[in-house]
């Protein structure tokens, strides 16, 4: 009965999201009067109705009901509670309708803060997500239905979730990556909206702002934390393999990046608004061709989706509708329209629109590195797959010259800055930069020039805003938590260079049989291998290898790598043994058994690897004490006065 | 030229130029990093080029895998079940879910001896995955065995 219940609650939804779609959308028809008063409480209703169906599914999984196919299919009675709960969204059907929640939750949030916006304005906004909303919606109820049932074919017990998703990880990452992705869909539903009611202007990229900078934020923390995931759980030590799913979730990344930075000049200076516009609307679109290339199985990926074809289609046709539909509106209204362009080279908005450029090339190139496998196929009809080289190629110099634009951001005003100001905080900073560079540098081995460029212009970036912290601090004690922000997002830029620069070049990689009782050398470390012996888990037996890292300090420490076998579905994992550290990581993964006792080990030392993910943890960090800026708040309370006093006028 | 076009026009000449530039730069990279992918019939009849990276797919033959008793090499044999068989040498961990009668991708080059010499195995995460490189040789193998 609570399957049949949950998607009696989606079915409803749906209607309910067609009725607010219509309201808002249709907001200045006549007809449609009486509807638009209810279309916050519409909004809040499918949240409602979403919510049930979800909480419908989570609970046909901690009951097994494996009458549910989707249960059936990703779950299994030995699977401890919390993975039965995250198994929800273990599958495709149930992670769409996360997504499905999450979308609604953004739609809630948003609409209880109806008051900042103007009536009609706002009900665009909701008109729009609405629309959004039940395209998601009939995409699960048509294509990937979740409680579809197995009746009377039903099994005693479920196919068990894939091993490698029976993890912490796979409770967080995806609610928060989707958090990102769907968010986007905000400043996507505000610059439609702006396109409709023909207001590109200041307000409306103030009241994008936030919702940006939030929707950033949950990407950055879900696109970091997918990475550490696959860095500890696929046991292969690595952090970022520029697989398509990886690219699907970094390209509107990047996209967003740029946009959070374009609608603060939209905002300060009332320039780039049709830029912003495209890079609002790019950047929601390119969430789903993510999702469209995660879900349609067209590309050769770790991330398994089962394939289906009608799927693909399906997301196909509605991309093609949203960024068609919106792009058209984007040429009925922006076309022709003449920018005022009033501000220097040395300019903050010059630096701005560099950092657009670079992250908009960044962005291309994955994209076509992503795409060009598809392409390749239908034009020759040859497979092939692009290697990492080629994201390399490109990344490393735009990343470098970013930082290096970077640099100057503290020194930089709005509209010109003189060339003494500039120089004043760069360049007594870059000596400072050059020797602590050099000197980290020194101990790096092997060398390579691409390194000390790399670690001098993070050092740079990081003295310059420091220095920018101080002067202002020496100024006015308190500064807008938009600043802290910015300064702190920045910095967490540097880290995670640094981070990225060090570990793709430092680490020590060994693959090597290992005997009991032999020791192996892993860089400065000596590595004992004692042997292996069989632990019980919850639904799985190990073979748990043991071994003892020694330190060059003679200190030491006991590593447990296991092989695991799942008793349900007989699925093979590879659990490493990790001791993390703020300056190093050292991991041990078991591979295979090669007979009398010896082992097939990957043994890993990775420098500085935690600070890839610092970084980003930095930059959300950033974005979201961003939003909680008094500006923002301020503008609110404005707003609200006068609206009573024309309110009173009346 | 008044200066305000000439500007617009230097603008105009940059935008094309950086545009092209990109584009040629991603051709080229894009031809030096791209691997082509052969399936068996093309590894054994030679039309797969030698001493350059490519990937090759298939199933992996039952009984074929011989591990090295000293060091961590390892030899297997991959087949289509439709008569092409070759094999390939591979040393390091091979990925969990490797196993006999899997279908898996492998990349690296084919030696002049017709061995192809892998730097990476790739099997399937999942138990209901399969690469999109291998579906069609999939739904011909099964054809076949219908038939």
């Amino acid at each position: 009965m609570i399957a049949e219940f949950g998607q009696l609650s989606l079915a409803l939804s749906a209607c309910l999201a067609l009725a607010s779609g219509i309201a808002g959308l249709g907001y200045h028809v006549p007809v449609l009067r009486s509807l638009r008063a209810s279309t916050v409480s519409m909004v809040v209703g499918q949240f409602v109705f979403v919510s049930i169906a979800f909480v419908a599914l989570v609970t046909s999984f901690v009951n097994d009901d494996f009458s549910v196919a989707y249960v059936a299919n990703h779950s299994n009675s030995l699977l401890p509670w919390q993975y039965k709960v995250s198994a929800t969204w273990g599958g495709h059907e149930g992670s769409f309708l996360l997504w499905i929640l999450i979308m609604s939750g953004w739609m809630l949030v948003l609409a209880t803060r109806g008051v900042n916006y103007p009536p009609r304005f706002f009900a665009r906004v909701l008109g729009s997500l609405s629309v959004l909303n039940l395209g998601f919606i009939c995409f699960a109820l048509f294509t990937s239905n979740p409680f579809e049932r197995m009746i009377p074919m039903t099994p005693a017990d479920g196919g068990d979730l894939n091993p490698l998703l029976q993890d912490f990880g796979l409770i967080v990452h995806p609610p928060l990556l989707y958090a990102g992705y769907v968010g986007l869909a905000v400043p996507f539903a505000f610059a439609v909206a702006a396109l409709m009611e023909n207001r590109v202007d200041a307000a409306w990229a103030r009241w994008s702002r936030p919702w940006t900078n939030f929707a950033w934020a949950f990407l950055t923390l879900g696109i970091a934390l997918g990475s550490w995931w696959a860095y500890y759980e696929l046991g292969w030590g690595g952090w970022w393999f520029w697989d398509p799913v990886e690219n699907a979730s970094f390209m509107p990344w990047l996209a967003a990046t740029a946009l959070i930075h374009s609608l603060a000049v939209t905002e300060k200076r009332g320039t780039f608004k049709s830029w912003t516009l495209l890079l609002a609307i790019t950047a929601f679109s390119l969430s789903l061709l993510g999702a469209f290339i995660v879900r349609s199985g067209v590309l050769t990926s770790v991330h398994a989706f089962a394939v289906d074809p009608e799927r693909g289609l399906y997301i196909l046709v509605f991309l093609a509708a949203v960024v068609g539909g919106s792009l058209t509106l984007y040429a009925l209204r922006v076309a022709g329209r003449r920018a005022e362009i009033g501000f220097k080279i040395l300019s903050r908005e010059f630096f701005m629109l560099t950092n657009n450029v670079i992250l908009v090339v960044a962005l291309a190139v994955v994209l076509w590195g992503t795409l060009a496998p598809i392409g390749y196929e239908a034009l020759t009809g040859d497979k092939i797959s692009i290697g990492v080289p080629f994201f390399n190629l490109f990344f490393v110099p735009l990343m470098l010259t970013l930082a290096l634009a970077l640099v100057l951001v503290p020194a930089l005003n709005w509209k010109r800055t003189s060339w003494r100001a500039v120089r004043a905080t760069t360049l007594r900073a870059l000596p400072v930069a050059a020797v602590l560079g050099g000197v980290s540098w020194y101990l790096t081995s092997p060398k390579s020039a691409v390194v000390l460029a790399a670690l001098i212009l993070a050092m740079w970036m990081i003295l310059t805003h420091t220095l920018d912290v101080w002067r202002r601090l020496r100024r006015t004690r308190s500064q807008p938590l938009a600043y802290w922000g910015m300064t702190l997002a920045h910095l967490g830029f540097a880290m995670t260079i640094m981070g990225v620069a060090i570990t793709a070049t430092q680490s020590i990689e060994e693959d090597v049989r290992m005997a009991a009782d032999e020791v192996v050398e892993l860089g400065e470390m000596q590595v004992r291998f004692l042997g292996v012996r069989e632990v019980d888990g919850p639904n799985y037996r190990a073979q748990q290898g043991v071994f003892i890292v020694t330190e060059p300090s003679a200190e030491s420490f006991e590593l447990r790598p296991e092989k695991r076998q799942y008793l349900a579905g007989g699925n093979m994992m590879t659990e490493a043994g990790i001791r993390g550290g703020f300056l190093a990581d050292t991991y041990i993964s078991l591979g295979e058994p090669l007979g009398e006792g010896a082992w097939a080990v990957r043994l890993h030392y990775k420098p500085l690897v935690r600070w890839v993910w610092f970084g980003a943890l930095l930059m959300a960090l950033g974005g979201a004490l961003a939003v909680t800026d008094k500006r923002y708040r301020r503008l609110r309370e404005r707003q609200s006065a006068t609206d009573a006093a024309a309110k009173g006028a009346v | 030229m008044n200066p305000k076009r000439k500007t617009r026009l230097y603008l105009a000449v940059f935008v094309v130029v950086a545009v092209a530039g990109t584009t040629a730069a991603l051709m080229l990279a894009l031809e030096q990093n791209m691997n082509m992918f052969y399936p068996p019939q093309q590894i054994v009849d030679g039309t797969a080029p030698t001493a350059t990276t490519i990937r090759a797919g298939g199933m992996v033959k039952d009984g074929s895998v011989q591990r090295d008793s000293q060091s961590l090499a390892v030899t297997f044999t991959i087949t289509d079940h439709l008569g092409a068989d070759f094999s390939v040498a591979y040393t390091g961990i091979l990925p969990d879910l490797f196993r006999e009668g899997q279908g898996i991708i492998v990349q690296g080059e084919l030696g002049g001896d017709g061995v192809f010499a892998a730097s990476e195995v790739l099997a399937k995460h999942d138990e209901n995955y399969m690469p999109p490189e291998l579906i069609d040789l999939a739904a011909e193998i099964e054809g076949n065995s219908g038939s």
